[in-house]
């Protein structure tokens, strides 16, 4: 249930995406969802990769500051209403939510919503009995 | 001139009075003292030895290192109860350095504070306010002192509060301003932002010290307060401020070499280098009886000048610090060594010893900003994590340094690494005077 996702910590310095994107392109590493989150001095890079152990090498040999971060990806009914729906799912289980972003591929006709949560695993398993479709590691990937 | 028979004395009469009391304090400590007398005996030197002032480049260094070991009156050469007054250094890297005054030790620091303030010409008429820091920092004590033996009237304003500061300006007249010089900038710009144009306000002259400061901020100090500037110098350990000062023509600082002896040595050999050569400033105190140093090695490169000045002074000058030897910052008139911030940063779970310190002058102030290499260990993948981790470093560093500084964190291996001594300093301040020769 729980979705590995690859986060990076850059510096805020022209081309520096770039470069990281070369790494992963001569490693041959498909990128599935990006998010880009930052301060005023750095920025933190979220991606979820097919390859991700061969991804986490390539990095950390290039002495990149990586982490493997557990997130969640929730399908969401792509039609007005159908983010609002789920997040009234998540919000009255008293779950909150500390970064989200959407991946451009669907599922059963469903959009995916990457989610990350304080306790993530916790989190999983309630969503999961309240009905919201959870995908697996495999799946994401598979899209 | 505060006192022209002694501040114009012919150089014979000067050195015959300098070996004089050299040799009666080489006497002295050697009988009172044994941290003095263990060295001299160390290096087979006996008091009969040490008849001129030349023969001083006979005698061991002092360091700081050592000063700090007996602490606190190790260096005593009187008996306790002839003490009258304890200053003592900040002590950031460790134990402080303690200066001890007799009654005459106090007598001779506002004599040479007189001297300083005499420069400028201040004169019982003047009113000086007094924004060094008052307490166990010898600045704001030692300007009092001189202040009142020429019979000024003094604002013991101490350092801060601006705004108060610029009240005491306009209710009592100020004349005469003291402190160091990035506060009075600072002060100079807050006057502006509060309506009040601080060079109609009487001020005619400051003088200003304690940290590095340039040509380029003293025409910026002239210009924004409209008065004279003068640089002075002196250290806690010879006996706060009061060991030299810049007279009107503003070309180097009259050392007053017949209280505290000034030489230049080799930093590397330790060799005595003539007039004019650059090197390392080492100070005996020739007339002090508290807490007397012997050839105390100050870090600070400059040379002597021993043409005559203008002003008719004879005491030598020594130019305007280059900068010291060793790897002390002064922020904002804080004492700061690299490796006080790096235990600093080693406290902090995670962080490794990767990191690089920037220093610069925005507008009036210092600025500090501390890199810190990212690893594994800190790295979150939450950005309020980090930017909590950056206020941590911060709030660690000025609750113990005292001075605000700006944490930025950088990826790993950004920070170039050294085969040697790591870069770990980068001023950007061009506090570096230019060299005379």
């Amino acid at each position: 249930m729980i979705i590995k996702q690859l986060s990076i910590f850059l510096e805020n310095r022209t081309g520096r995406i770039r470069e990281i994107a070369d790494l992963l392109a001569r490693a041959n590493i498909n990128i599935r969802a990006l998010t880009l989150a930052d301060s005023s001095d750095f920025g933190i890079m979220r991606l979820i990769v097919d390859k991700l152990d061969m991804a986490l090498k390539c990095l950390k040999d290039n002495n990149i500051s990586t982490a493997l971060t557990s997130v969640v990806a929730v399908e969401v009914p792509d039609n007005p209403g159908g983010l609002a729906e789920v997040m009234n799912i998540i919000s009255a289980s008293g779950i909150d939510i500390v970064y989200m972003y959407s991946l451009p591929e669907k599922m059963h006709n469903n959009a995916i919503m990457i989610m990350r949560f304080n306790n993530t695993e916790e989190a999983a398993e309630t969503l999961k009995k309240q009905g919201l479709r959870i995908l697996k590691q495999e799946q994401v990937l598979s899209l | 001139m505060w006192d022209p028979e002694k501040e114009q004395m012919p150089a014979s009469q000067l050195r015959k009075e300098q070996s004089g009391n050299l040799k009666a304090l080489i006497r002295r400590v050697y009988d009172r003292v044994p941290f003095y007398r263990e060295k001299m005996n160390l290096h087979g030197i006996t008091p009969d030895d040490i008849n001129c002032i030349e023969d001083i480049s006979r005698l061991p260094f002092t360091s700081k290192h050592e000063m700090r070991n007996v602490y606190p009156y190790g260096l005593l050469a009187v008996d306790r109860k002839e003490i009258v007054e304890v200053h003592t250094s900040s002590g950031t890297t460790g134990k402080p350095v303690v200066d001890a005054y007799t009654r005459n030790d106090i007598e001779l620091w506002a004599e040479v504070m007189a001297r300083t303030l005499g420069m400028g010409n201040v004169n019982s008429t003047d009113t000086v306010q007094n924004a060094f820091g008052y307490g166990m920092f010898t600045g704001g004590l030692g300007v009092h002192y001189g202040a009142h033996r020429i019979g000024a009237t003094v604002l013991p304003a101490s350092s801060g509060n601006s705004k108060k500061q610029l009240q005491l300006m306009q209710d009592f007249g100020t004349t005469v301003i003291t402190c160091t010089p990035s506060y009075c900038l600072y002060l100079a710009e807050f006057a502006k932002d509060q309506g009040i144009d601080i060079s109609k306000l009487g001020l005619k002259t400051g003088f200003f010290g304690a940290e590095p400061w340039s040509d380029k901020m003293r025409l910026d100090i002239q210009h924004k307060l409209g008065i004279k500037a003068f640089d002075i110098y002196g250290l806690t350990e010879i006996i706060g401020p009061g060991v030299a000062a810049e007279c009107c023509e503003a070309d180097g600082l009259h050392f007053f070499e017949d209280h505290f002896f000034p030489e230049i040595i080799d930093p590397e050999t330790g060799a005595a280098l003539p007039d004019g050569e650059k090197g390392e400033l080492v100070i005996t105190t020739l007339t002090k009886e508290g807490s007397p140093v012997i050839r105390y090695r100050t870090r600070d490169i400059t040379y002597l000048i021993p043409e005559k000045c203008h002003c008719g002074r004879t005491m030598r000058r020594i130019h305007r610090l280059f900068g010291r030897n060793d790897d002390m910052m002064i922020i904002r008139g804080v004492n700061v060594f690299p490796s006080q911030i790096e235990e600093l940063l080693l406290c902090i779970e995670g962080v490794e010893p990767h990191y690089q310190i920037v220093v610069d002058r925005k507008g009036m102030l210092d600025t500090m900003e501390v890199h810190v290499e990212v690893n594994e260990t800190i790295f979150s993948d939450e950005i309020r994590k980090l930017e909590h981790l950056e206020k941590t470093i911060a709030s660690e560093i000025h609750n113990a340094l005292g001075i605000h500084v700006l944490i930025k964190l950088v990826e790993p291996r950004s920070i170039a690494r050294s085969e040697g001594k790591a870069k770990r300093v980068i001023d950007n301040r061009n506090l570096i005077i230019e060299a005379r020769k």
